[in-house]
Parts: C-alpha cells; sequence; structure tokens
C-alpha cells in the first residue's frame, strides 16, 4: 500500500466521518440535556430529502441547507412535545421519527417528483462544491506533507469544516459557557437545576432543537455535498452508528470526535475492499459493516472502560408540589 | 381512587389515538392528490375483500402477533426489546438449518423441530443483550439496536459464504425438502369444504401464533413466573424485596422475547418462501412495536393489532399496486399509531382524566 492509497482511504474517511460527527454532537446535546434521541436517523433522512428538494428546485445548495434543517428542527420538535411536554417515552418516540421519516421522504419524493422516491440529480450550485484551500496546489509537490494538504486537508466542501469547527465549539459551550454547565446539569439532576430558578423545559427544549439543527447539516451533507440528491433510505443505519460513536465517546466532543472518525476509517476500507485478504485468514467485509455496532457493545459491557449516560437520561422531569 | 373507569384507559384511548393516527393519515392521503375514502375502500376491498386478500392479511398478521408478543413481553418487565428483528433473521437461520440438514418425515414433526430451533435461534440472540443489561447495566434499547445490525451482517455473511448453492448468484439458501412444506389455509380447509385461495400463503403457523397468544397470557397472568415479571415491571425495588431475582427476570423474560421473536420465521421461512432469503423479515420486528403498544401489551389487544396491521401491509400492498399512494405510507401510518398510542400517549390521556374526574364531582 503505497502513500496515495493511505490518501485516498484517509480522505474517503474524513468524508464518510462528517455525517456521523454531525449526528453524534446533535445526540450528544441532547443526551447531555436528558433526552434520549434514537431519533437522529430520522432527523438526518428527513434533512436529506428536503434540502435535496429544495436545491434541486431553487438551484441553490444553501436554500436547501436551510430546509433540511427546517425539516430536522420539525420533528426535534415533535420528539420535544413527545418527550418534554407530555412526559412520553422518549424511546419510543424516537421510533416513532424513525418511521415518519423513512416513510414521509418516500411518499413526499414520489408525489413532487415521481421518481421512485428519489429526488432529481444535483449539479452545479446546487450542490456543495469542493473549496480548494489557499496553495493546495503550489504545494503539491512538496513530499509527504504536500500531497497530505493538497489531497486530505484542502478539497472539502463547506460543511466538512463546520462539521470539525464543531467540535471545538461544543466542547467550549459544554464546559466553558453558563448555558453548557446548566445544559449538563439538567441531564444529571434536573431538580436542582429548576431549585435554581432555571427553567428544564426551555433548557431541554433548546438541547433538543439544537440537536436538531445538527441533524438537518447532516442530512443535507449527505444529500447535497457526499451524494449529488436525495435516494430513498440514503442515511443507511448512519444515525444508529452516531448512536453508536456517541456511547464510544462516553458523551464527551473530542472523543465523538475520534470515535467517529473511526467509523468513518472502517466504513472507508468496507468501501474500498471487499474482502481483506491476510494471508492465512480472510476478513469478510460483513466483519467491517458490524464492527461498530460489537465495538459499542463491548464498549456498553464495560470491558474496556465504563460508558456511564447522563444521570437523569430518558426520564421525564416532572415539578414538586 | 382510579382517576378513570377500565374501559376508558383499555378501550377508549387506543380508539382515540388510532383515530388521531387515522385522520393525520387521510390528511397525508389528501395531501398527495388521492381521495382518503377510496383509498380506504380500496384497501377493505383487496385485503379482506376475498380469501385470497384474507390470506395475504392473516399471513402478515401472523407475522405481527410473533413479533408484538415478543415486544409485549419485554414491556411487562418494563424493557424496550427492539431487537426483534435481529432474533427474527436468526431464528430464520436456525429454521434454515434444521429444514435443509435434518431429515423430516413428514411436516408435523418438521414443525415442531424448526419451531423449537427457530425459537432457540431468536432467544440465544436475546441473550447476550439481556445479561449485559442485567449484569453490568448496558442500556437493552441501544445493545439491541446494535444487535439487530450485527444480525444482518452475519446473515449477509452466511446467506453469501456458507449456505448458497453452488452456481446461484442469489443470496439465499437451497429450497427446503418438500417434505418440510407446511400446508396453507388452502390445504386445511380444503376436507372441510371450505373453499380458500390457493395463492395466499397463510399457513398452520397461524395457528401456532394464536396459541403462542394463549400461552403468553397463561404465562403473564397465571404462573409464578409471570407475576415476578409484572411484579419486576411495575417496581425494580419493590420486586427486589420481595425477594424476586432481577437478573433472573431480566434474563428470562428477553429469553420469552426473543424466542417469540424467533417463531416468527417458521412462518415467513419455512411457511413462505421455503428458504431463507436476505430480507425475511422485512421490518416485521418493528411492527411489534406499534402492535404491542395499540394491544396494551395484553395478548387480545396484540392479536386485534397484528390483524389490524395486516391488513395494512395488504391493502397498502394493494393501493401501491393501483394508485400513486407508494407503499411507504404504511410506514407513516405505523410511525402515527407507534406515535399516538406509545409516545403522545398523556397528550390523550390527560384531559381525559380531567374529563372522568369533574364528570365524578358532579356526580359526588
Amino acid at each position: 500500500m503505497d502513500y496515495m492509497t493511505i490518501l485516498q482511504i484517509l480522505d474517503s474517511t474524513v468524508r464518510l466521518a462528517v455525517p456521523l460527527l454531525l449526528a453524534c454532537l446533535a445526540g450528544l446535546y441532547s443526551e447531555r440535556a436528558g433526552i434520549f434521541d434514537i431519533g437522529l436517523e430520522g432527523k438526518m433522512l428527513a434533512a436529506a430529502f428536503f434540502s435535496g428538494a429544495v436545491a434541486a428546485v431553487s438551484g441553490s445548495a444553501w436554500l436547501g441547507l436551510l430546509a433540511g434543517m427546517g425539516a430536522s428542527l420539525v420533528l426535534s420538535a415533535l420528539h420535544g412535545l413527545a418527550s418534554i411536554t407530555f412526559r412520553g417515552n422518549q424511546l419510543i418516540s424516537g421510533v416513532a421519527v424513525n418511521f415518519l421519516a423513512a416513510g414521509m421522504t418516500v411518499v413526499v419524493a414520489q408525489d413532487w417528483f415521481k421518481q421512485g422516491g428519489r429526488t432529481p440529480s444535483l449539479s452545479g450550485a446546487a450542490r456543495f462544491e469542493p473549496i480548494t484551500l489557499p496553495g493546495a496546489e503550489a504545494l503539491r509537490d512538496v513530499p509527504i506533507l504536500g500531497p497530505l494538504y493538497a489531497e486530505l486537508i484542502s478539497g472539502h466542501t463547506s460543511l466538512v469544516y463546520i462539521a470539525f469547527a464543531c467540535v471545538p465549539l461544543t466542547w467550549w459551550a459544554l464546559y466553558r459557557t453558563r448555558f453548557g454547565l446548566r445544559l449538563r446539569a439538567v441531564g444529571e439532576n434536573p431538580a436542582a437545576v429548576d431549585t435554581a430558578g432555571v427553567s428544564v423545559v426551555g433548557l431541554r427544549y433548546a438541547a433538543v432543537a439544537i440537536c436538531g439543527v445538527l441533524c438537518g447539516i447532516a442530512g443535507a451533507y449527505l444529500a447535497t455535498a457526499l451524494q449529488a440528491g436525495f435516494v430513498k433510505d440514503m442515511t443507511a443505519g448512519r444515525g444508529y452508528i452516531a448512536l453508536a460513536a456517541l456511547i464510544f465517546a462516553k458523551w464527551r466532543p473530542w472523543y465523538a470526535l475520534l470515535a467517529t472518525l473511526l467509523f468513518g476509517l472502517l466504513q472507508a476500507i468496507a468501501l474500498r475492499y471487499q474482502n481483506i485478504d491476510l494471508g492465512a485468514i480472510t476478513i469478510p467485509v460483513q466483519v467491517m459493516d458490524a464492527l461498530p455496532y460489537i465495538l459499542t457493545v463491548v464498549i456498553l459491557a464495560g470491558f474496556v472502560g465504563k460508558a456511564i449516560p447522563p444521570r437523569a437520561g430518558g426520564e421525564p422531569y416532572v415539578k414538586e408540589r | 381512587m382510579e382517576k378513570m373507569p377500565k374501559w376508558a384507559d383499555v378501550v377508549l384511548i387506543p380508539l382515540i389515538s388510532l383515530l388521531l393516527a387515522a385522520v393525520l393519515s387521510a390528511l397525508v392521503i389528501l395531501a398527495i392528490g388521492e381521495d382518503p375514502w377510496a383509498a380506504l375502500k380500496m384497501m377493505v376491498q383487496g385485503a379482506l375483500g376475498s380469501t385470497y386478500g384474507w390470506g395475504y392479511t392473516l399471513y402478515y398478521a401472523t407475522n405481527f402477533i410473533f413479533t408484538g408478543l415478543a415486544v409485549a413481553v419485554a414491556f411487562h418487565a418494563r424493557m424496550f426489546n427492539i431487537g426483534g428483528e435481529g432474533q427474527a433473521m436468526l431464528g430464520g437461520l436456525g429454521v434454515a438449518l434444521v429444514c435443509l440438514y435434518m431429515p423430516w418425515p413428514h411436516w408435523t414433526v418438521a414443525v415442531i423441530g424448526a419451531s423449537v430451533v427457530g425459537a432457540a435461534f431468536g432467544a440465544a440472540w436475546a441473550a447476550l443483550p439481556a445479561w449485559l443489561q442485567a449484569k453490568r447495566g448496558s442500556h437493552i434499547v441501544i445493545t439491541t439496536i446494535m444487535f439487530n445490525f450485527i444480525a444482518s451482517a452475519l446473515l449477509n455473511y452466511v446467506l453469501v459464504n456458507v449456505l448458497r448453492p453452488k452456481g446461484s448468484m442469489d443470496p439465499a439458501t437451497a429450497k427446503f425438502p418438500a417434505a418440510t412444506h407446511l400446508p396453507t389455509l388452502h390445504e386445511l380447509l380444503l376436507p372441510l369444504g371450505i373453499k380458500f385461495s390457493k395463492a395466499a400463503p397463510a399457513n398452520v403457523s397461524l395457528l401456532i401464533a394464536l396459541a403462542a397468544c394463549v400461552f403468553v397470557w397463561l404465562l403473564i397472568w397465571r404462573t409464578r413466573l409471570g407475576y415476578e415479571i409484572r411484579a419486576f415491571g411495575h417496581s425494580e425495588s419493590g420486586a427486589k424485596y420481595a425477594g424476586i431475582s432481577a437478573v433472573k427476570i431480566t434474563v428470562v423474560a428477553m429469553l420469552i422475547s426473543g424466542a417469540l421473536a424467533g417463531l416468527m420465521s417458521v412462518n415467513t421461512t419455512m411457511g413462505e418462501a421455503e428458504r431463507l432469503v436476505l430480507n425475511a423479515t422485512e421490518g416485521a420486528g418493528f411492527i411489534g412495536i406499534a402492535v404491542a403498544l395499540m394491544g396494551r401489551s395484553h395478548p387480545f389487544g396484540v392479536l386485534l393489532a397484528a390483524i389490524l396491521f395486516g391488513f395494512l401491509y395488504q391493502g397498502g400492498a394493494e393501493l401501491a399496486l393501483w394508485t400513486n399512494i407508494p407503499r411507504e405510507m404504511i410506514v407513516v401510518i405505523q410511525a402515527l399509531v407507534i406515535l399516538f398510542t406509545g409516545a403522545l400517549d398523556n397528550m390523550v390521556r390527560m384531559p381525559l382524566e380531567k374529563l372522568f374526574l369533574s364528570l365524578r364531582r358532579k356526580e359526588g
């Protein structure tokens, strides 16, 4: 395996890790505030469709992004209504959100575009184009570092850079601001936050809304940057892998980056090599597909460091009277 | 004092929730330019208007009874088994192995063997998440989701690399021997002089599903184990205080749940396809969630809800065939049912409770 092959695999790792990273950070905000969210998949899917559809009609990828965020926010509001206002079961609500998105995207896509549940192919300004960072071409001939800069760091769409910027931003928001402190507190001990005179409901809705925005970007990235248009079920379980990454990362932003890059690498390898021949044994591609899930179960089992979720996660808050 | 009479809790709330889901579904159909009333009529005609339609409706219902019961049993122990899909996939693998590699003299013996092994495989797939929940506190919802994906990768590997007959491109096993053919309703009802469609896939596993309903009812409400499961579901600490082992109940309830999900494959793999295909479960494991929620985790409720979803499935297929309403409309309806009967339950319940309270105050 030569240097260029490694760079290409890493490049595709970055591309595949971005939706996972965005969804993982989305889940992080929500779950840190005590709202379990297994509806990441559905929100991404809805965002992918509406961003693809609006981008196809308007010809603007940015308008598509807004539409995607809007769609995802609507589902977030639904999840908030069910799990915060009506104190329903958050897991069941998440399942409902996933099915609602899976069904509605195809029903609406068929009605609008009549192409068997997909949007028309996007091109030009309807897609996010790769950005060439300054000096990428000039530095390409520098040994080792030149191709690294030109291939791996430069040449991604703006959403990729936004996604990576979200990691330090999330860290800062969670650990260095008053909002972040309260957000984390509401996921651990909502009664204490309430006693301090801060609205538990307001904080949780805010967290769920941030989750919606990030899932919206993730979905828009899938339909208008990674691929050219929406196809049925295009999230293909990424929401669940993001959930796995979130547990793998133990609900922390920098670890989330590492976990999603690892899972992105697994996807990139599975995409490039069908079966990996290690001489004596061959690793079938299905092992690569299953590895994120297996790793997550191992982490959850607590054999390799224990993953402890936010303490008040999944429990609706009932104010004392 | 109860806030509401029991009938309101058991009948009225599910009916209102269902009505809300139906109204929203009708609005969606209206929005895509189709007539909801005509669509409903077409669904009734397609799913219940002929023995062919009934045959498909009951075939789907059989699947949903098994997966619905699986979710319901776990619900009684206050666990959310979202892994019915994976457990049913593994059940299919067990059924396929038994049908392919054991010489069966007659279907009556084969169906018992296949049921036992299918259930055992399903239970085995639920065992590890159950054990991890009981012993290590790993959240069962997350582990069962992960196990769904692992099951699908495993099945993919086994079908593509191991069980696929030589020279076949299709990732599926060889056809099962003729001796394992399960009689369809057509063959069962013919001796009784009842003419039933030959083409419909409903088969003898429907009777196993009905027996499973009775079994679950007996288990939950007439045995010591069922009492312990319900006690554990109501209050974990209370159950512990009464000397009920949390580990035992968690594991046993999940094993039963997984076994029920695994049994579904007798219907799909042995009864219908007569070979194991890649997507044999077709999401039935997830529909079990909606079925259990709507049926209020009671076997009789599950039976009714399963027939309703069987009707929706077959009716939806007819719609996709004759109108512009795609098959995915069923997924939307399913989502709305889960939403209203599960997540937004309090939205219906709270105003009703107020209503009944104020009515009672007037009486008093």
